[in-house]
Parts: C-alpha cells; structure tokens; sequence
C-alpha cells in the first residue's frame, strides 16, 4: 500500500521533510514509512483514530522520543535540508528552532513571568532586564494572554484556568522564536470556549511558524489547517490540501474516517 | 408500571447503608483512639524526662565566703589573660585559701566535702574579672559527690546527717547549673557536663550532612535520571536498599576496618563518626530522593525539554526544585537516626573518656547518645539525673535539626 499524495501541492518551500520515516518501541513497528513535506507557511494538521501513531509521528520531529529509551526511527528527517538525526545534531539547538506544545497543559510550577522567561534566559537570546520583560511581553501578546495576565506576572502559572495555561505554554514555545510549533491535541483537555481561543490564536500564529497540529477532531483539523495527513494503523493513508482532503479524499479509508463511519 | 421498588430504596439497602456508616465510623474512632494513645506515651516520656531531667541542671553547692583581698593572691590582667593562667593561680595557693576559708566558714568537717576541684570555680571567676582579687563575696562551690548524695537522701547515714545540717544552716543548697551546658566529661557527677558531647554532636552530624546529602542527592538523580535500566542498575537498587537495612553496628565495623585502618591517628574522632554516619544515612537519602525524583510530573520534563533545556539544565531548574521537600523529609529521617546512633559510634573508639570539649574535627570526642549510654553505665547516683538531662539536651537538639530541616521544607513548597 501507498501512501496517496495529492499531485497539486507545491513542495519547493518544505521546512521539514521526512522520507521513509519509521519508528520502532522495542521490536513493535509504531510507524510505517512515512514520507512527508511539512509547507513553512501553512498550519499542518495530522488526523486519525486513536493509536494510528500521529502523536509518535509528531515527536519524532524534534526528537522528543529520544526521552523513551526503547524507541528507535528508521529514515531521514530534515529541517532546512539537515538531517536532524546525523549523530553531530545538536538536540537543544533543534528543539530550539522546533518547539512543542503538548496535549495537557505543562506550565511550569513558576510564575507566569518566569515561564515565558524560561526559553530566552537559558538560550542567552534576550540581554538584560529590559529586553526580557519585553521578550515576555510579546511572546504573551502573541498567545493572545497578555490582557489576562499583565497585572499578574508573579503569580504561579499553575494557577490559571486550563485554557490559560495551554495558551502559556504556547506563549513559553514561541519565547524562543522557533521556526517550527508542533501541537499535540493542544485542545483535547479544554473546553469549547478554550479550544476557540486556541484555534483563533493557532490562525493568526499561521504564516509566521510553521505548525503542525495532532487532532482527534476532524471539524478543528478543517477549521485550523491547510494541509492535512490522514494516518491509520501507523501509516499515512493520504496527504493533501485540507479542503481537497475533507471534500475529495481519494482513499476509501481517508473517506469512512471523515465521514465517520470509525475511528 | 409494575409497583417495582428500585433496587437503591429496599430496606436490606438501607441496612446495609447503616452498616456502611457504622464501619466508616468504628474505624474512625480506631484511628483517634491511636492518635490519642501516642500522644499520651510521647506526654508520659516526655514529663518523665522533664521531672527527672530537671535535677540534672542543677548541683548541690557549699556557700563559702571568701574575701580574696586577705589571701595574697596578686594578679593582673595581662597575666590572667595567658592561657597558663589557672596554673598561675594554682601556684600562688589558690586552692588553699578556698580550703581555708571553707574550713573557717563551715567547719572542718564540711570543708573535707568541699569538691576537690572547687578551688578551679573560683579561678575561673578570677580569670574572667581579676578586680575581684580585692573584694570578699560568697562563692557557690560544688560539694563532693558524696555529700550531694547525702543531700538528695541517699548513700552513708553520716553523711545525709551532715548534709541535713549544712541545709539547715542554708549554706548547702542545690542551685541551677548553667556550666553543665559548657563543661565536658569528669568522673564526679558534681563536675560533668553535656557541651563535649553536644559539640561532638554537632561536628559529627556537620561531617555526616557533608558527606551524606551531597551523595545521596547526586546518586538519586543519577539513578533517576541518567542511568540506563539495565541489570546493573537493579544490582545497585537492591544494593541500596539492603544498606539501609543493614544493622547500624555492621558499619561500624566497616569504619573501624576501613576508616580508622586508613587513618589511624584519628580514633574518636568526629570526621571518622560523621563518615561512619554518612554510609548509614546515605542509602535513606538516595531511596527517598529517588522516590521524591519519580514522583515529578513527566510532563515538567517534558516542557523543558521541548524549549531545548539540557538533560543537565531540566535536573537542576526543573526536577530537583520540585523533588527537594521530599529529598529533605528522608534526609530529617536519615539525621534523626544517625544522631540517635550509639552502637557505630562505639567501634570507633567515640566512647573514650573525653573530658575536654573537641576543639574541631580531628580531635577526640564522644556523642550525646553515647554519653548518655557512658553515665548511665555509672555507680555514682549522682549520675542518674546527668543522664536524663544529657537526654533532654538530645531531644532538644533533635528537636531543633528537624524544626530546622522542616522550616526548609515548607519554604521550598511555598516557592513553587
């Protein structure tokens, strides 16, 4: 089986590409050869049924499987033409240029301020007082979180709302001015107000990063991306514009999935 | 519909409902019932202690009046303030004048009960303010162990009699002994105080904290967070976790085997303790630190990884932060027990007879616990209310290190 790739997309501007990625826990294949080019000014969007290995996919982008000791990929993975699993790869660097955000909110449990000024102050990218406070401040701009928060720097990240703190995380992963966010559900533990603000915020992020968003919700997937890549059972089943995907899916599977019949 | 009665509003329900409660309350009074009698045997131990313990900072003293202007002792200053200054004062025939006016005062035969090293009592006070040389006072002189116990109703008859009669006359009292907190050891009860083994104490736990929290805390973090899960890693746990079962005297025969044969000038001493200590309080350290290490959340790991933090930089801004309240609870655990250790301490030569408090880490020295295993080993009754003072002043101390470690616990959860 083949993946099927929509012929009309333009591949001349991949950020990243992946070519016959697998990806391996223990002697169990969790992906099957996947190729890929993720576009630098579109929001890319993974769908699929639980356990299709969407998520896995996502980390093996900057390396975040390295952390599970029985996990192994097959294949080349590049950002900007680097293959960012050579062995002189350096892994903060990378994951400097690709940040993350991830399904449950994680702030950490610093204060607001401290959070965001994590990323700048460890990679040495903002000079003295000033210049982090204002790192600080556009960074929570950007995440749409500045209003709420400006009289509260200080207070502890843990104790804003769900929603807040996924937005947090999110102002935390675009302090380091990376050039690739990737998203792990990033809504699934929110509620429809939250996910709006997300979504609202993931659009207007669009064009300045390249994003790549898991999601279980095919509506979000329509709503938020331009591209999407249909997975199931470890494989990329099919990759297209998200309209041609949701309106004319060439694959029977890609087809049952959206219209619901499982997953 | 059927007049069915749902299965939740039957009375075998409600019966059970009943049964429930009844459970839910017995085990509640279980459990306050416990919490009550702990209390009532910590009250009992610890009024015990007080009761008994009081005695043991007070001492029988002789009142003597002594007028030092009449004795022909001359000193000055400069000469009271070199080191050799007792044994200037000892020279001129201090010790004979103290006897003097004892006997003048009180009589010879309870001048003869006058502490032999009464006469050092008042050197001291001369060495601290040599214009006393011109003027007469009553000094407070500790009477001799016989006579104290004389006082308290105990040993020969002639002596609760004699004892009897001084008291009447008001010249033998028992008074409040602040030295007992800032003398050493001596084989009269009279004489004896806590401060050489508190010092040794608190050397002791001074070498073991240096040595035990580093390690322990950087090996749990090794463990935890760096080394592969592998067979020899679980040799190392088991390894682990069998040293802190293992019988506190086993290490100190390790320590006299290792430490004392690889440093034999230094028997008794606190450094040798505290690193016989340090092996016993270092596994609690790496088990409870590596527990408190797992307990913090991946996803904090995660987050800082994500914004490209080191492995090195997400341990020491991220998992040790949040896993130091649970460090610092085993390491309280660790102290606590390796300040109430006797038997290690007893391999390594710290129960010697050190009637000098240790002047740092290499000189000879003894602990509060052996201390109070030393006095309690005493004929002298006068000794009985020695040791439970001795064991006040441990409580205290022990009372004060885990307040300490405790406050700094609960700084750390405020922080984050």
């Amino acid at each position: 089986m083949v993946t099927v790739v929509h012929q009309n997309l333009e591949t001349t501007d991949a950020k990243m590409s992946a070519r016959d990625v697998s990806v391996f826990y223990g002697d169990k294949k969790a992906i099957d050869e996947v190729s890929i080019d993720i576009p630098t000014k579109y929001v890319t969007a993974f769908i699929g049924p639980s356990g299709c290995g969407k998520s896995t996919f996502l980390r093996t982008l900057n390396r975040m499987n390295d952390t599970i000791p029985s996990a192994r990929v097959e294949g080349v993975i590049t950002l900007d033409g680097d293959d960012i699993y050579r062995s002189k790869m350096d892994v903060v660097q990378l994951r400097a240029r690709v940040g993350m955000v991830f399904q449950k909110p994680n702030p950490f449990p610093k204060s607001i301020y401290d959070n965001v000024a994590y990323g700048p102050k460890i990679h040495g990218l903002a000079q003295g007082k000033e210049e982090l406070d204002a790192v600080v401040q556009k960074s929570l701009k950007r995440a749409g979180l500045w209003e709420e928060v400006k009289d509260r720097l200080q207070d502890s990240g843990t104790a804003l709302s769900g929603g807040q703190q996924q937005r947090l995380c999110i102002a935390r992963a675009i302090a380091v001015d990376p050039e690739v966010i990737l998203m792990d559900e990033p809504c699934s533990a929110l509620d429809p107000i939250a996910t709006a603000k997300i979504e609202e915020l993931i659009a207007e992020l669009n064009g300045r990063y390249a994003i790549v968003i898991v999601t279980h919700s095919m509506q979000q997937a329509a709503r938020v991306s331009q591209r999407t890549a249909f997975f199931h059972l470890g494989k990329m089943v099919e990759y297209g514009r998200t309209s041609d995907i949701f309106t004319n899916p060439l694959e029977k599977r890609t087809q049952d999935y959206i219209t619901g019949r499982y997953g | 519909m059927t007049d069915r009665v749902a299965p939740t509003r039957t009375p075998e329900f409600e019966a059970r409902l009943a049964k429930r409660y009844s459970a839910e309350r017995r085990f509640r009074a279980i459990g306050l019932g416990a919490i009550l009698f702990s209390i009532a045997v910590l009250l009992v131990l610890l009024g015990n202690m007080t009761i008994n313990g009081i005695g043991g900072f007070q001492r029988v003293e002789l009142e003597v009046p002594i007028d030092l202007s009449q004795s022909g002792i001359a000193a000055d200053s400069a000469t009271m303030a070199q080191t050799d200054a007792v044994q200037t004062l000892q020279a001129q025939g201090l010790a004979d004048v103290v006897d003097y006016f004892a006997t003048e005062a009180l009589g010879e035969e309870a001048a003869s009960e006058l502490g032999a090293q009464a006469w050092r009592d008042v050197a001291a006070d001369i060495i601290a303010d040599p214009s006393i040389l011109r003027t007469e006072a009553v000094y407070s002189l500790p009477a001799s162990a016989k006579l104290a116990s004389g006082y308290s109703g105990e040993g020969s008859a002639e002596m609760q009699a004699l004892a009897q009669r001084l008291s009447d006359e008001g010249v033998l009292v028992k008074n409040f002994d602040p030295a007992f907190l800032s003398r050493a050891d001596a084989t009269n009860p009279q004489q004896v105080g806590i401060w050489g083994a508190l010092k040794g104490s608190i050397l002791t736990m001074i070498v073991t904290l240096a040595l035990a929290f580093p390690i322990g805390v950087l090996a749990a973090l090794y463990l935890e967070e760096y080394a592969p899960k592998n067979r020899w890693t679980d040799i190392i746990e088991v390894s682990i976790n069998n040293l802190a079962a293992v019988p506190s005297i086993i290490f100190g025969l390790l320590g006299l085997a290792v430490f004392l044969t690889l440093f034999p000038n230094l028997r008794s001493a606190p450094l040798i303790g505290g690193m016989t200590l340090a092996l016993m309080t270092m596994p609690v350290i790496v088990i409870s630190g590596r527990n408190a290490i797992k307990a913090v959340p991946p996803s904090i790991r995660d987050g800082a990884l994500a914004v490209g933090a080191s492995p090195v930089q997400v341990v020491f801004h991220h998992v040790l932060p949040l896993a130091l309240p649970g460090i610092l609870t085993g390491t309280i655990i660790g102290m606590a027990r390796a300040l109430g250790e006797t038997a290690p301490l007893l391999m390594i030569g710290m129960r010697a007879f050190v009637a000098t408090p240790p002047d740092g880490f290499t000189s000879p020295a003894t602990v509060l616990p052996v201390q109070i295993f030393l006095w309690s080993d005493e004929i002298d009754r006068g000794f009985v209310e020695r040791t439970s003072a001795a064991i006040i002043v441990l409580l205290l101390f022990l009372l004060v290190m885990n307040g300490l470690a405790i406050y700094l616990r609960n700084k750390f959860e405020k922080k984050w």
